[in-house]
């Protein structure tokens, strides 16, 4: 609504306009409602207008490419005469995801593709929604010593906080899938078991259970950068 | 086969019968229908959005038009919910009592010019010349129900499908659908008043309440009905305005959807589901077929296309003829278009103002709209008292 108060700062900084004094009495100017706060006619053109633009450029202009969808602004070369729904179909249209999305967990697998969880239970005790259940056994494998029997995540449980992978010491869990939780007819469905993350897994070259108590002669000789995993060169078995 | 030829045609074609069973599944369900799914599509584009889009029937998709028929479907295999409590049969009478009156109500409108069957592939000439004159015997009126009081006929009759939305909110038991019947009766004693006074001027300027009269004839007969000069939108344009913000108060639709009230009291249908429901919704969508028929009847000259006569096309003084066939279905399609464009119009203002309050409804339908339509229908009667003395 166009109205004069707003727009034009008050003659009287300390309240109202004063018309005049009467003794006591103070006559002031009070803002009465215009003709077109009353019709609503000057709104309504105004809004007809920016919903008729909108309409019309949305209706008119073909949509933006799925790719430049999401990124604010865009290049503006791609962007000019286009309209501007933001809107992505998603199956068909897909934005790519960033680096750090957290998707489906996965268990990494060992070179002979058993898997490298050692049921430490770092991960259940660390989950704040308590969906991963472990049942360990023991390898007969003194190196190794224990594996899952029974690894379950339950992703309808899932609040996806990766505290899991934060917590995991021989990068056995991870969440760098990039696929959502799929959706299912029953509950029971929704709960991901030893085989199916290990099916998502690939080999990890990580050093299995950190470097042993012998660290210090495989380091590598700077000590500024303690410990990197990925350099280690054998696993300890 | 003697029985098959245009007199028997027209027998039948020229009942009213069959000319309402044509409007109503010929134009007006199917509008209404589509403006389920227009209503939502063009409000998603209005605000940067994409819509329904996705219903399909195989590979046929039409941007999502289907979605109408998903709707129909959807809403004819819901469970049909009544509660416990209600009056059963007026709550069943209710959606009945709301989508009948308006569809009696299109029996006033003409959405075409008269047919004469004889003479489909011959150019009308609206003189006959002497010694071949044509069998004009034969004709089809496309308008149900040709009568003096035309528009008087349809102020009664809408009255009537606001029973439909008091008595459901009655018949439910249920405080707020009974607030929401209440709000949609003080909603339509406010502005059907405001609405037959606004249409005043255009019966003085027209000379006639009789719909098909005024898109025949226009308000100056100096010129051709068929001239969008001669339309009454251009001496009645305040009388438009207000005919149209009181028309679309009538219909309870946003900005003026108080007896709905969604946020506080959910309406007069709060108890209602499954067709049921649909049906008061149906009878929404009507509505505004409806009002925008009117509209294009009244000041938009109907069915008339510019500058198309009877006979062909005629722009300053030269004559492009065509035979009766082509102006009459162009003049058809003249109609829906016009219709069409003023539903969409509407739709664009429903999705562009929010709400009134219910005082600032009741203000704006008796404090302003009623002095305004009978200040305009005083000076459209000065107006044509000065015309008429001065040009007699």
């Amino acid at each position: 609504m166009a109205h004069a108060a707003h727009d034009e700062p008050p003659a009287d900084h300390d309240g109202p306009k004063v018309l005049a004094v009467h003794g006591k009495v103070r006559t002031i100017q009070v803002a009465r409602p215009q003709a077109e706060d009353v019709t609503y006619l000057a709104a309504t053109k105004k809004g007809i207008g920016i919903t008729l633009r909108h309409f019309a450029k949305n209706f008119f202009l073909p949509r933006r490419k799925a790719a430049d969808l999401g990124k604010a602004g865009g290049a503006p070369a791609q962007q000019a005469w286009k309209n501007e729904i933001e809107t992505v179909q998603y199956p068909e249209e897909r934005v790519e995801y960033p680096e750090r999305f957290r998707g489906l967990h996965r268990l990494m697998q060992r070179d002979d593709g058993a898997v490298r969880c050692v049921a430490c239970m770092c991960c259940p005790t660390v989950c704040p929604a308590h969906c991963i259940t472990i049942i360990p056994e023991e390898t007969g494998d003194n190196g190794t010593e224990k594996r899952p029997a029974v690894f379950e995540i339950d992703e309808l449980r899932c609040v996806v906080c990766g505290l899991c992978v934060e917590a995991c010491p021989c990068d056995a869990i991870r969440m760098d899938t990039g696929e959502h939780a799929k959706p299912v007819y029953e509950r029971g469905d929704a709960i991901e078991n030893r085989e199916s993350l290990l099916a998502r897994g690939i080999r990890s070259t990580a050093a299995q259970g950190g470097l042993g108590p012998d660290w210090r002669e495989h380091a590598p000789a700077k000590a500024a950068t303690p410990a990197s995993h990925t350099h280690a060169p054998t696993k300890k078995k | 086969m003697d029985w098959l030829n245009w007199h028997n045609v027209s027998l039948v074609l020229d009942n009213p019968a069959t000319k309402w069973v044509l409007l109503a599944f010929g134009l007006v369900m199917p509008l209404a229908s589509i403006l389920t799914w227009m209503e939502r599509r063009q409000s998603a584009m209005m605000q940067d959005r994409l819509g329904p889009n996705r219903a399909n029937i195989g590979p046929i998709k039409l941007k999502g038009i289907l979605h109408f028929i998903a709707d129909a479907v959807k809403m004819i295999f819901k469970e049909d919910f009544i509660p416990g409590s209600v009056h059963r049969g007026l709550f069943a009478l209710a959606p009945v009592l709301a989508l009948a009156p308006v569809l009696i109500a299109f029996a006033i409108i003409p959405f075409g010019p008269t047919v004469y069957p004889h003479e489909l592939g011959n150019v009308l000439h609206s003189v006959p010349l002497a010694g071949e004159a044509p069998n004009l015997t034969d004709s089809i009126r496309l308008q149900i129900f040709q009568v003096d009081f035309g528009l008087i006929f349809y102020f009664a009759v809408l009255t009537l499908a606001n029973y439909g939305g008091t008595i459901a909110g009655w018949a439910s038991y249920n405080k707020w659908a009974l607030l929401g019947g209440l709000r949609s009766s003080s909603q339509m004693m406010s502005y059907e008043v405001s609405m037959g006074l606004a249409l005043m001027g255009t019966f003085l300027v027209a000379g006639s309440l009789e719909p098909g009269y005024i898109t025949a004839h226009g308000w100056n007969s100096h010129y051709s009905p068929a001239n969008p000069l001669n339309w009454l939108w251009l001496p009645q344009l305040p009388g438009l305005l207000l005919f149209f913000v009181a028309a679309v108060a009538e219909t309870k639709r946003a900005p003026f959807d108080i007896p709905e009230g969604e946020p506080e009291i959910i309406g007069y249908f709060v108890e209602y589901s499954g067709i049921r429901w649909g049906m008061f919704f149906l009878a929404e969508f009507i509505e505004i077929v409806f009002i925008s028929s009117v509209i294009t009847v009244v000041f938009f000259g109907g069915y008339q296309v510019p500058f198309l006569d009877e006979d062909g096309f005629r722009f300053a003084g030269t004559l492009a003829a065509l035979p009766h066939w082509a102006v009459v279905a162009m003049q058809i399609g003249a109609f829906g278009a016009k219709v069409f464009l003023l539903c969409w119009f509407q739709l664009l203002v429903r999705w562009t103002l929010p709400r009134f309050r219910a005082d600032q409804l009741m203000s704006l339908g008796w404090k302003l709209l009623l002095p305004a339509s009978l200040a305009w229908i005083m000076i459209t009667a000065l107006g044509k008292l000065i015309l008429m003395s001065a040009g007699g």
